[in-house]
């Protein structure tokens, strides 16, 4: 009996404690704001110094969860509606998530940094859709072909190097769809945004066979790569080679004559988020020099739409020295959007293409 | 009363069915269904009933010659596992005793305690090129050719062999070590020699466990995504990341969800037409 009743005792007094406890931990969220961002990893937004500044300032815990591809973002979203505040997405697929009602309206007099953007980019038909702000315009970068600088003395001026049978089983790969499909197009002097002969394209991507030594997907897989001296030439971002460049790696970037592709991204507030208010801060912070100039001197960070911030920009970045030549600016592609057809037809492609690779 | 046994059983069962249920039939159930759509059925998209979806594996000869790779990565994983997992677990049940035979098994069981992801990077600073196997084989015999093989098919086996060896080791030893040890003396006894024991008694009566192993082994490597995409490099594709690749690139759930089917169903016939050969050599435990 006595042991029963110390069980008991011994019960009631852990129910007691563990009741104390979900109560202590349902009240603590209350106290902050809890912000979720959807990014890439170690794509700005995350930057630890950046968050803690603005969990200071405001309050508010920000969470991040990551992605490995644009379209990943339309899954997250569609399948979590309501979780996600603040979204990284690429301008070209911000047309399509605010057509499928998956953006909410900004309004840009809630940003104190909006008229600092330049006007093309926070006007582009892209974000601004019917007159109205589905998509902030944050950063801009180019996506070419890095070298090997122990290896070129003269880098190639010309995409063709990455088929060169001298750099077989050489050449590291950004294992994505869509850039595969727009790199053959330009080594074809094709249109990127509107392909006129799929079939070459796919018999380009083939003569890749002898050359790819491996794919990559983050920019930490190409670290390794390139890390253990497996590329002589790979595809990669003009701001993580920046990155990779500030900490010592033997890299350097082109933009071939044929040209090089860029993306733009754009931060949204997804439909259905309880921290509108929040998001629009956090947007706000983002989109300002002071966390561009951080985020430079962080190391590597890619081309800001902020005008103001851009002075930030180092003399010795890659970015600044492509855009400081106007040939450059004139060879870059910005990418444009896909229909769901295309994004499939060159998925197809893609996958036919690296099991050819594996035969 | 034995009703009443059998409803006792049933209410301390059905919490576990019930987990079950929500967790392993529930989804797959909806997989089932959205593999027969021809859109997902989000946003603005009016999904219609389709087998398209299907179709596509008999349409696209790369799907085939796929599904044909992740069979033979499974078989060849899993055949490596059977020659390292069978002939360790019967050391371990059969000649190991006492605190060594629980310390090997902790040792066994030790992989299982770090996350498959590190361990597959780990394995790719030990294979590639200048790795430490690189660098071991450069000190003992400077001059060396490189035998970096990461970025390749073997690669891959050796990886996924390390990632899933304990399951086959663990299930030999659980049915190695429940054998009799006086059937093994009475085999000894009528003059049979140590290889006609091992063959007539031990293997036939340690085959549950074996295959136990194989189906634990063979089905999961099928779908391997992960593991061949990271160690790979150009042979890393597989039907699993084909299938990785319509979730997170296109959101093509429905195709994804087909070809997941399809490769079920390849699966599932292959150990349909093996299980007569296995039925009556299954039947001993």
């Amino acid at each position: 009996m006595t042991n029963f009743r110390s069980l008991k005792n011994h019960i009631v007094k852990t129910a007691g404690g563990l009741t104390a406890l979900v109560l202590a931990m349902a009240a603590f969220p209350a106290s902050a704001e809890e912000l979720h961002v959807l990014n890439w990893k170690g794509w700005g937004t995350d930057e630890p110094w950046a968050v803690a500044e603005f969990e200071k300032e405001t309050g508010a815990t920000v969470v991040h969860d990551y992605i490995t591809s644009y379209p990943e973002v339309f899954t997250k979203l569609r399948t979590n509606p309501g979780y996600y505040d603040v979204v990284v997405l690429n301008a070209a697929f911000v047309g399509q998530a605010a057509e499928e009602g998956l953006l909410d309206e900004i309004d840009p007099a809630s940003l104190t940094n909006f008229p600092k953007l330049f006007p093309e980019m926070r006007e582009s038909p892209q974000l601004m859709i019917d007159g109205k702000v589905r998509g902030v315009a944050w950063i801009w970068g180019v996506t070419s072909v890095t070298y090997d600088t122990n290896l070129f003395q003269t880098p190639s001026t010309s995409l063709e190097v990455l088929w060169d049978p001298a750099h077989a089983n050489r050449v590291c790969w950004r294992d994505d769809p869509e850039d595969s499909v727009r790199f053959a197009a330009l080594a074809l002097g094709q249109n990127p945004d509107e392909p006129q002969d799929m079939k070459a394209i796919a018999e380009k991507l083939r003569a890749l066979k002898p050359q790819i030594k491996a794919f990559w997907k983050s920019e930490d897989e190409w670290r390794k790569l390139v890390a253990a001296k497996e590329c002589d030439l790979t595809i990669f971002w003009t701001s993580s080679a920046d990155r990779a460049i500030a900490d010592k790696f033997p890299v350097s970037y082109i933009v071939a004559e044929e040209g090089a592709i860029a993306f733009r991204d754009s931060l949204v507030i997804p439909v259905g988020s309880a921290h509108k208010e929040m998001a629009a801060k956090f947007i706000d912070y983002m989109i300002s020099k002071g966390f561009y100039d951080g985020w430079v001197k962080a190391g590597g960070a890619p081309v800001s739409a902020n005008s103001e911030a851009m002075a930030g920009l180092p003399p010795h970045s890659l970015a600044r020295k492509i855009l400081a030549a106007p040939e450059n600016l004139k060879r870059i592609n910005f990418k444009g959007p896909l229909s769901e057809e295309q994004r499939q037809a060159y998925l197809d492609l893609w996958q036919e293409t690296k099991a050819y690779f594996a035969q | 009363m034995k009703l009443k046994r059998e409803w006792i059983g049933l209410g301390l069962t059905a919490p576990a069915y019930a987990w079950l249920c929500v967790t392993v039939i529930l989804p797959l159930a909806m997989m089932l269904y959205f593999s027969f759509l021809s859109k997902m059925p989000m946003g603005n998209a009016e999904p219609a009933f389709s087998l398209r979806q299907y179709m596509a594996f008999f349409q696209k000869d790369f799907y085939r010659f796929l599904a044909w790779r992740s069979l033979m990565l499974g078989f060849h994983v899993t055949l490596f596992c059977v020659l390292i997992g069978y002939p360790a677990a019967f050391v371990l049940a059969r000649l190991v005793k006492g605190r060594w035979r629980e310390a090997i098994l902790l040792l066994v069981v030790l992989p299982f305690w770090s996350n498959a992801l590190i361990r597959i990077f780990a394995w790719t600073m030990v294979l590639r090129t200048d790795g430490i196997v690189d660098q071991m084989l450069h000190f003992i015999l400077p001059g060396a050719p490189s035998i970096g093989i990461l970025y390749s098919y073997p690669a891959i086996v050796i990886g996924l062999v390390h990632s899933f060896l304990p399951y086959m080791i663990l299930t030999c030893y659980i049915s190695l070590q429940a054998i009799d040890d006086t059937l093994v003396e009475a085999g000894q006894a009528l003059g049979a020699s140590n290889l006609t024991v091992f063959r007539r008694i031990i293997l036939p009566l340690s085959l549950p466990g074996l295959f136990v192993g194989v189906v634990l082994i063979f089905v999961p490597v099928v779908g391997a995504f992960m593991e061949p995409r990271i160690l790979g490099g150009r042979q890393s594709i597989m039907l699993g990341t084909v299938i990785e690749d319509q979730f997170t690139e296109v959101f093509n759930w429905p195709l994804g969800a087909a070809l997941s089917f399809t490769l079920l169903a390849i699966v599932s016939l292959i150990f349909l037409a093996a299980y007569p050969l296995l039925k009556n050599r299954l039947k001993v435990s």
